[in-house]
């Protein structure tokens, strides 16, 4: 679990471990469904080392166990209002599956067009799994949203496939 | 019998339609073999130009093929006489275009009574099944609004409510989702998806991939023939989570 989500699950207020759990599980919705719950613990006591939030133990009545509450401190408030702010995107890596294709083409090892088949019944495989969970989001959920966007990138993904299919045709049958 | 295990609704033999002639000759559809199964849902998917818009219009007797057999529940079906097909068109097989082709003068409701009033059902009854079509497909309290007070995708639920109006053994559907933005798409999907838990037997030619991937079975369609297929009714691919970028 990256630590900048974490911190910015605490920016709205001082929270237990477990209410933050509340919070992902609610925008992530199936999408997290194989994230490590422990994940989210062993990130606040990095956190809490690096002094990006502090914890105090609470105790939560006398039948419950005592449970910490972690909050921000002010370098971990700079660095949620720094990372809201920062442009990154995930860098998508198509060069080294064009440059599978290109190779086998190359050396005659392997036919791209079965190589694009291939790939294209696993992406295929991904969009029913996203869309079906899609489908079971209610309307306008956060997890729905996140969906969405899985499904569209895979859809590109697809429409990238079709070309590299449509070209590499093109070749063999003019080679 | 086909792949699947359950009888063939729907099956084509050397299937091909050809336009044009000499050196403008077009192989629309160029020698294609299919069956569906009853309740299958099946994708065909492809490029625009493709052929697969005349392959549904051939499997669903709007057009005639050039050569090869087309069998609908064990009727040959492609040397019938206008008439019977005609009849055969409207009694079991239900359509959902891309543009809807929703009457615009009639309500929700008198469209979709419309195919049971064709095929002579009495009116009350015609009626009363477009009532429970229309609630189906989740827009009872629009039954009476005409189509233009309708959005997109609420347009293509009562076409597809109409589509289902005579119990059809199968129902094509011809780039559903092609004028509808993401979230009409989601519940033409949802739809879609009730069909085929009721057993209803779907076939849809697109380019949309998200509808092609909810499908038991999809084939991919290049220049009139099939290229590939892959089987969707298959263990999962993995866990969503990597699907976004979450580790593990």
């Amino acid at each position: 679990m990256q630590q900048e989500v974490v911190l910015a699950l605490l920016a709205k207020e001082p929270s237990h471990g477990y209410e933050l759990r509340t919070r992902l599980r609610q925008a992530l919705g199936p999408v997290g469904d194989a994230m490590n719950a422990g994940q989210i613990y062993v990130t606040l006591t990095r956190l809490e080392k690096a002094g990006l939030v502090t914890s105090e133990s609470s105790a939560g009545g006398a039948d419950r166990p005592d449970r910490k509450v972690y909050a921000l401190t002010p370098a971990g408030q700079q660095r949620v209002a720094g990372w809201l702010t920062e442009v990154s995107w995930p860098k998508p890596d198509l060069a080294e599956f064009h440059l599978k294709l290109v190779a086998a083409a190359a050396a005659g090892l392997a036919d791209p067009i079965t190589i694009v088949d291939t790939q294209r019944r696993e992406l295929l495989r991904r969009l029913r799994d996203a869309q079906r969970a899609a489908m079971a989001e209610p309307e306008r959920s956060a997890a729905g949203l996140l969906l969405e966007g899985i499904v569209l990138r895979l859809q590109a993904d697809l429409r990238w496939l079709e070309a590299c299919e449509r070209t590499w045709t093109t070749r063999r049958d003019e080679s | 019998m086909n792949e699947t295990g359950a009888a063939t609704v729907l099956g084509a033999l050397a299937l091909r339609k050809e336009y044009g002639r000499d050196a403008g000759l077009v192989r629309a559809v160029d020698g294609i073999d299919l069956d569906v199964a009853a309740g299958e849902t099946l994708a065909v998917m492809g490029p625009s130009g493709c052929g697969k818009s005349t392959l549904l219009h051939l499997l669903g007797g709007l057009d005639r093929p050039t050569s090869g057999e087309l069998w609908l529940a064990g009727q040959r079906i492609d040397k019938l006489g206008e008439r019977a097909l005609a009849r055969l068109r409207r009694e079991a097989v239900g359509f959902v275009f891309q543009a809807f082709h929703l009457m615009d003068e009639l309500t929700a409701a008198e469209n979709v009574e419309l195919p049971a009033l064709l095929a002579g059902v009495p009116p009350r009854k015609a009626r009363r099944r477009a009532t429970g079509l229309l609630e189906q497909v989740g827009l009872a309290d629009r039954a009476g609004f005409l189509p233009s007070a309708l959005s997109g995708g609420q347009r293509q639920r009562v076409a597809v409510a109409r589509a289902l109006a005579n119990e059809p053994l199968v129902v094509l559907a011809d780039e559903p989702t092609g004028n509808l933005d993401s979230e009409a798409t989601l519940d033409v999907l949802r739809l879609f998806d009730s069909l085929h838990t009721a057993g209803q037997t779907l076939v849809i030619v697109t380019h949309d991939a998200r509808i092609a991937a909810t499908a038991d079975r999809l084939i991919s369609m290049r220049d009139g023939a099939f290229i590939d297929q892959t089987l969707l009714t298959g263990g999962s691919a993995g866990n969503l989570g990597s699907l976004a970028g979450l580790e593990g």
